[in-house]
C-alpha cells in the first residue's frame, strides 16, 4: 500500500495571524488587574469559593462515649471489611461480657482511605476524618494505635447517602 | 605608572564595578519578575515567600545552586563541558561594556596613598566601560561568541537532547543574526555612526530612532527574541521536546551560569533597543539632559543630578523592554522548528535587504552627502515606514490582516 499523508482541511481563510497575536497579548495584558486565584495554603484553608468537602475521606478518628471509652465493640466488622487489611484488631471482653478491643491499629501507609470501615461499623465508632495535614518524623509514626485514634479532634466525613445524593 | 593612568584605571575599575554588579542585580530582578509577571499572566501570585513580596526569592535559589552537587555526565568531554557556561556567561557579561547608560559625569580627585602614590584624575567620564569607536558591532561580534557556550554545551554532553538543543540554536542563532545585523544598517545610514554615543547624541538632535526607522525596530525586537532564545522562539530549550535543551546535563552553579547568560543577554538586548531606537539615556522634550563630551553644538553642563536622572531614564526604558519580553513569552506559543527558519530566511533577511534599500533611496534623495537629517527627514521617512510595515504585515499575514475573518465560500463549503 502507498504511504498517503493525510492533509488537515482547515480553512485557509479566516486566521490572521496578527491579530490572533494581538489578542492573546491583550488578553495576557488584561490579566494584570484581574483578581489571582491562588489561595495561600498554610495561612489560608479555604477561600470564598473553595473549601474542603464535607465528604473528604482523610485519617482516621475514633470517635468515645461519655465515659471517654473507645465506642468499638471489636465486633471485627472493620478487617473484614478492609480492602488494604490495614485494621489490626485484637478484641477483649472484660468480666461483664463487654467486648472491647485489647489492640486496634490502622496502618495509615496501607489505608487506601475507601471509608469502608465507618460504612460498615454498626456502632459508629470508627471514621475516616476531613484531616489532611498528616506528615511526621519517623515511619512508624503512621501506625495510628487506639489512644492516638480516639484522641484526634478533627471532624468526621459525612458518607455518601444514595437516597440524598446531593447531601440535602 | 603616571599618576593619570593611575587615576584612570581607578575609574574604569570602578566602572567596571558599577556595571557588572548592576548587571548581576538586574538578572536577579529579571528572573523575580518574569517569575511575577508570569503569576499574574496566569492570576496566581508567584514567588512571595523570601523577603518583600518574593524579591530575595533569587537569591535563595542562587544559594541553592552553589550548594548543589555537580554532575559530570559519564562520557562527557570533561574540558569542554566546563569550558562552555564560562563561554556564555563570558560573552553575556561583556556585551554591556558598550552601552552608555547614563549622561557623562565630571570625574575629579587628586589623592596619594602610602604605597600605591599619586593618582590624579579631571576629566568628564562618560557612562560606559569602554567608549570603543566600533561600538555596536562590538555587541555583534561578541554575541555571536555566545554560541559557542551554547554548541559546545550540546556537544560536550554526550547528549542527544542537549546535542539537539545545541544544534537548534546554533542554526537559529546564526540566521536571525542575520537580521539583527541588517536592521542596524538602517541605523548606520541614518546616524552615520556606529557608536552608540554618537546614536545617542544624533536621536537628541532631531527625533528617537524609533520614528524614522520603526520597520528596524520591528526586526530587531524580533530577531532579539530568536538571538535570547526566548519564546516564541525557544527552539533550543523547548521543554515539551527537547527535554531542556542544551543545558540538559547541566547542574548546579554550571546551569545557573547559563541561566544568567540567558537573562543578561535579555538585559542587554533590551538596553540595545532604548539605546538605538528610544534615545538610550536621553529624556526625551527636553535638552537639560543633552550632555555631550568633546563636542560643540547642544551642550550643557554635565553634573552629578544629570547623570542619576539620566540612568533612572534608562533603566526605565531598559525594564520596560524586559517586561516586554516577558509579556511575548507568556502569551505567545512556540513555533515549530521549520517555521522559525522560514521566518528568519524568508520574510525577515528579504524585507530587510529591500527595506535597506528603500531608506537608503530615501536618504539619498533627501538629504545631500555629509548633511544631518532634519525633523523634517525623519518625519517623511516615518511615513516610508508605515507603508513598508504595512506592506510587510500584509504578506505576512496572507492578506488577511485587514480582510477579516469571514471565510469565502469556497472555504465554508468544504473542498
Amino acid at each position: 500500500m502507498a504511504i498517503t499523508v493525510k492533509v488537515m482541511q482547515r480553512p485557509e481563510s479566516g486566521v490572521s495571524y496578527l491579530r490572533a497575536a494581538a489578542k492573546g497579548l491583550a488578553i495576557t495584558f488584561s490579566h494584570l488587574w484581574k483578581p489571582t486565584v491562588t489561595m495561600q495554603y498554610p495561612e489560608q484553608t479555604s477561600t470564598d469559593d473553595y473549601e474542603i468537602s464535607p465528604r473528604w475521606r482523610g485519617t482516621h478518628r475514633m470517635l468515645t462515649d461519655e465515659q471517654g471509652r473507645a465506642k468499638c465493640v471489636a465486633c471485627g466488622l472493620c478487617p473484614q471489611i478492609c480492602p488494604a487489611n490495614c485494621n489490626k484488631l485484637v478484641p477483649g471482653e472484660d468480666e461483664d461480657g463487654h467486648r472491647y478491643p485489647l489492640i486496634f491499629e490502622i496502618d495509615e501507609f496501607r489505608c487506601v482511605f475507601c471509608g469502608y470501615c465507618q460504612e460498615v461499623c454498626p456502632e459508629e465508632a470508627i471514621h475516616v476524618g476531613v484531616h489532611y495535614e498528616n506528615a511526621e518524623y519517623d515511619r512508624s509514626r503512621f501506625v495510628y494505635d487506639l489512644e492516638r485514634l480516639c484522641a484526634q479532634t478533627h471532624p468526621v466525613s459525612s458518607l455518601w447517602d444514595p437516597s440524598d445524593p446531593k447531601g440535602e | 605608572m603616571t599618576p593619570e593612568l593611575k587615576g584612570y584605571l581607578v575609574v574604569t575599575v570602578l566602572k567596571m564595578i558599577v556595571v557588572f554588579s548592576g548587571t548581576m542585580v538586574g538578572v536577579m530582578m529579571v528572573v523575580w519578575a518574569e517569575r511575577r509577571v508570569s503569576g499574574w499572566i496566569q492570576l496566581r501570585l508567584g514567588p512571595n515567600r523570601v523577603g518583600p513580596f518574593g524579591l530575595l526569592q533569587s537569591v535563595a535559589d542562587g544559594l541553592k545552586n552553589i550548594l548543589k552537587e555537580e554532575v559530570y555526565p559519564a562520557y562527557a568531554d570533561r574540558v569542554l563541558f566546563m569550558l562552555a557556561p564560562a563561554i556564555a556567561f563570558t560573552s553575556a557579561m561583556l556585551l554591556f561594556a558598550v552601552v552608555p547608560f547614563a549622561a557623562p559625569l565630571p570625574i575629579t580627585f587628586d589623592f596619594t596613598l602610602p604605597i600605591l602614590g599619586q593618582f590624579v584624575y579631571d576629566r568628564v567620564t562618560p557612562m560606559v566601560i569602554a567608549d570603543l569607536p566600533i561600538g555596536f558591532l562590538f555587541i555583534f561580534a561578541i554575541s555571536s561568541l555566545g554560541v559557542y557556550g551554547v554548541v559546545l554545551a550540546g556537544w560536550a554532553s554526550n547528549s542527544k537532547y542537549a546535542f539537539l538543543g545545541a544544534v537548534r540554536a546554533s542554526s537559529q542563532m546564526v540566521s536571525y543574526e542575520i537580521a539583527l545585523g541588517m536592521s542596524l544598517i538602517v541605523i548606520m545610514i541614518l546616524a552615520g555612526t556606529v557608536e552608540l554615543d554618537d546614536v545617542i547624541a544624533m536621536q537628541q538632535d532631531t527625533a528617537w530612532l524609533i520614528l524614522p526607522a520603526t520597520f528596524a525596530f520591528m526586526l530587531f525586537a524580533i530577531s532579539a527574541l530568536a538571538e535570547t532564545n526566548r519564546l516564541p522562539f525557544d527552539m533550543p530549550e523547548a521543554e515539551s521536546e527537547l527535554v531542556s535543551g542544551y543545558h540538559t546535563e547541566y547542574s548546579a552553579m554550571k546551569f545557573s551560569m547559563f541561566f544568567i547568560a540567558e537573562y543578561a543577554s535579555i538585559i542587554t538586548m533590551s538596553a540595545l533597543m532604548a539605546t538605538l531606537f528610544f534615545g538610550g539615556w536621553d529624556i526625551p522634550f527636553t535638552t537639560w539632559d543633552d550632555v555631550r563630551v568633546g563636542t560643540a553644538g547642544v551642550s550643557s553642563e554635565p553634573s552629578l543630578v544629570k547623570t542619576i536622572a539620566t540612568l533612572g531614564v534608562f533603566t526605565f526604558k531598559t525594564i520596560l523592554f524586559v517586561l516586554c519580553f516577558i509579556w511575548i513569552r507568556w502569551t505567545l506559543p512556540r513555533f515549530r522548528f521549520d517555521q522559525v527558519m522560514a521566518l528568519g530566511w524568508k520574510v525577515l533577511l528579504p524585507s530587510a535587504l529591500v527595506y535597506i534599500m528603500v531608506i537608503a533611496t530615501a536618504v539619498w534623495v533627501l538629504v545631500d552627502v555629509g548633511e544631518a537629517l532634519s525633523f523634517m527627514d525623519e518625519m517623511i521617512l516615518f511615513a516610508i515606514n508605515i507603508v513598508v510595515i504595512g506592506v510587510v504585515l500584509l504578506v505576512v499575514d496572507r492578506g488577511r490582516l485587514i480582510v477579516g475573518s469571514s471565510a469565502p465560500l469556497r472555504a465554508r463549503g468544504g473542498a
